[in-house]
């Protein structure tokens, strides 16, 4: 017996979960150099958001062509993902439609039937993708953002799924045996003529082929997601049960700066009071964001999930009107400032090393940052829970607290509120004077 | 229709000060007595001509409902919400530091307001700072009055039949999921409630969220008070409605950018209802 195949499947497996453990490790490091956050609570309210929003797919069909487009393409992701395991077994063993042996016909030929529709679906569904993406050009997927790697990495993933589902349905057509049982070949059997002509061994090669190519294909794929926006066919599951769960106009009041105003507020606190013996020597804590490291490691996660889709930005208010703030280029930002600071590791024995670079200034500029309105619609758009806007607060608190670069109008709002408690001018004791005007 | 806003009898309520009752937190310690809410005016509530109008409104109206309830006065200062949204956490915890002394010195449990920035901040970002109260917006409080009969609206108003579109202000709506109050108060009316393309949780900022209202927007190729009250006229209302002064006055201005203001008056829910009131 030829073990030939055997072993180059065991290795191409092998590989194919091997670099993709190695890639998922570095991302786990990269998600873990971001601030801790404690996401303990509200345990139930998380599980029901994981399971509402990333397994429901509930905000994905607020737009209900795109959204029922890609539930198609989800559930046909999941369901034919079955059909996988088959062929796992089938290429280490070397047998053939293993199930086949296991399962009775009828329900053998109900499993791949149902694949096969699903197969045709997701690749139409795909096209209507690629239709929209590239003939109808619809405004958010042609953002300034959106040139170069993101708008080919897209095409990419449509590509590959249309691939992946056509080798699915060739290997099914030119299967001899299987078009012979005549059960499950719903779509197939439509295929299967275009072969008719050709001599049998040649059906055969190509039906090798495409099962090859289709298993390979999967592999690469499955490598590909790192690389990729498409890596949040994965992290769409924890970042929507890690997302916000408080009411999304509550930000975070920082705990260092609460230390800080209730000692200055307590009058028995001695400003001048040396440190405790023996006390270790507190390294001041850094206001606000500057680089990916003073980012929440949930901010970061968020930064991976995003599969720049745009919706946050199609309803942002500042971009809507032309500015240069956009949502979703605060995300991608964040993803390759976070990626580049890993290469950075990388390449020096895992510490990071001053590359004189930061996200502030040489990803995200402060003009983006000034333009947002903190309205919450691209935290709502969001179908994965992402959370943009904290991340342009983060920025802006290190602007305003680290180095007082407000726009001077908001310099004035504030020494407004600190002399006499109102943004405007007016003196605090005129406070209840509209009552007699 | 030949509807013209000159025929809106709106009050100022100008030179009504004898009738309007405003007692505040001080004068009811004073008198040994706790009021049931303290109605937190805000600096815009306080200082802004315009909105000063919607104070007084909302006064009128608790006056009419005989609430018992008291505003800070003098020692009311800003939540700190601007602050907190440029970027200034050290200043926004010390406004709110301040004011939940203030607050828990007088004992306060319930506070109502007209400004969804201080009902967001005051419920949400004050209670982890020592500050626990039961936070409402306006709208939310006059629904209660209504339903529970403390106050009581004519068959037909002013407004009865009017076009009235609601624009949600986004402190109010996506921050804390607040749409219904303000459109079950319009129902009351009787008005024809017509609603713009973006509404509810897809509602358009007015655009002076995140301490815009104090700076120029940056670079761009429109306002965005100008976009959002392009979506108002779509509707062709009469009244564009709202619940914030933060937002009538972003309407107010992109209505008159539309130089419409002859056609269309801004109004506070507030408004709308003691102007209700026979």
């Amino acid at each position: 017996m030829n073990y030939i195949p055997n072993i180059l499947f065991a290795i191409a497996l092998i590989a194919g979960f091997g670099y993709f453990a190695k890639n998922v490790k570095t991302l786990i490091r990269n998600i873990k150099l971001g601030q801790d956050v404690d996401v303990s609570d509200n345990k139930s309210q998380r599980w029901k958001n994981m399971t509402r929003i990333a397994l429901g797919q509930s905000k994905m069909v607020k737009r209900p062509i795109a959204g029922f487009l890609h539930v198609v393409v989800y559930v046909g992701f999941i369901i034919i993902n079955i059909e996988v395991l088959e062929i796992i077994i089938d290429g280490l063993f070397g047998t053939h439609r293993i199930f086949l042996s296991i399962l009775p016909e009828s329900i053998y030929g109900f499993l791949i039937g149902s694949f096969e529709v699903l197969a045709i679906l997701v690749f139409i569904s795909v096209t209507i993708f690629w239709i929209r993406r590239n003939i109808i050009k619809i405004q958010r997927f042609w953002k300034s953002e959106m040139t170069s790697w993101p708008k080919n990495d897209a095409n990419y993933i449509l590509y590959f799924e249309m691939v992946l589902m056509a080798l699915f349905l060739i290997m099914n057509a030119t299967d001899v045996h299987f078009q012979s049982l005549n059960s499950g070949n719903i779509i197939s059997q439509y295929i299967s003529p275009w072969f008719s002509g050709l001599p049998e061994t040649s059906i055969q090669v190509i039906e090798r082929t495409a099962w090859w190519f289709h298993i390979l294909g999967i592999l690469v794929f499955l490598n590909y997601l790192y690389f990729s926006k498409h890596l949040h066919i994965l992290l769409a599951f924890p970042n929507t049960y890690y997302g916000k769960v408080k009411p999304k106009g509550q930000l975070n009041n920082l705990e260092s700066v609460t230390k800080e105003v209730k000692m200055m507020m307590d009058p028995n606190v001695d400003p001048f009071a040396a440190p405790a013996e023996g006390a270790e020597t507190e390294i001041p804590a850094k206001f606000g964001a500057s680089d990916v490291q003073d980012l929440s490691w949930v901010q970061l996660l968020n930064a991976y999930t995003c599969t720049e889709c745009g919706r946050c930005t199609s309803e942002c208010p500042a971009n809507l009107t032309g500015k240069k703030l956009s949502p979703r280029k605060i995300m991608m930002d964040t993803r390759d400032r976070l990626e580049e600071v890993g290469k950075n590791m990388d390449a020096n024995n895992g510490e990071f090393k001053d590359d004189g670079k930061q996200l502030l200034g040489d990803y995200i500029t402060a003009e983006e940052l000034w333009a947002c309105t903190t309205c919450n619609a691209c935290v709502e758009a969001c179908p994965v829970s992402i959370d943009p806007l904290s991340i342009i607060i983060e920025m802006r608190r290190y602007l305003v607290m680290e180095q007082s670069a407000a726009p001077v109008e908001l310099n004035n709002m504030m020494t407004n509120i600190e002399n006499n408690g109102a943004p405007w001018p007016y003196n605090q004791m005129d406070r209840l004077n509209w009552k007699d005007e | 229709m030949g509807f013209s806003v000159a025929n809106l009898k709106i009050k100022a309520y100008n030179n009504m000060s004898e009738q309007l009752k405003v007692p505040t937190m001080a004068q009811c310690m004073a008198e040994g007595r706790q009021p049931d809410i303290l109605f937190w005016v805000g600096a815009a509530g306080s200082y802004d001509d315009r909105a000063k109008k919607i104070t007084k409104a909302f006064v009128k109206i608790l006056n009419k409902a005989n609430v018992d309830f008291a505003v800070l006065g003098t020692e009311e200062s800003s939540t700190g919400d601007v602050a907190k949204r440029a970027g200034n956490e050290f200043l926004f915890q010390m406004q709110a530091v301040t004011n939940i002394e203030v607050l828990n010195a007088y004992e306060v449990k319930r506070i109502v307001t007209a400004c969804p920035h201080s009902f967001n901040t005051l419920k949400n970002e004050y209670p982890e700072l020592g500050g626990q109260y039961q936070v409402q917006h306006h709208t939310e409080f006059i629904n209660e009055l209504i339903k529970s009969g403390k106050l009581s609206i004519g068959s037909s108003s002013q407004f009865t039949g009017k076009r009235i579109t609601f624009h949600d202000p986004c402190y109010l709506g996506r921050a804390n999921d607040v749409y219904e109050a303000p459109r079950e108060l319009l129902k009351t009316l009787g008005v024809e409630l017509v609603e713009m393309k973006r509404n509810r949780n897809s509602a358009l900022c007015c655009g002076a969220g995140g301490a815009q209202m104090f700076k120029e927007p940056e670079k761009g190729d429109k306002d965005i008070n100008v976009l959002r009250t392009e979506d108002a006229l779509e509707t062709k209302p009469n009244i564009i409605a709202t619940g914030c002064p933060y937002c009538n006055t972003m309407m107010t201005d992109g209505v008159k950018a539309k130089e419409k203001e002859d056609s269309i008056k801004v109004l506070d829910i507030a408004e709308l209802i003691a102007n209700s009131q026979e």
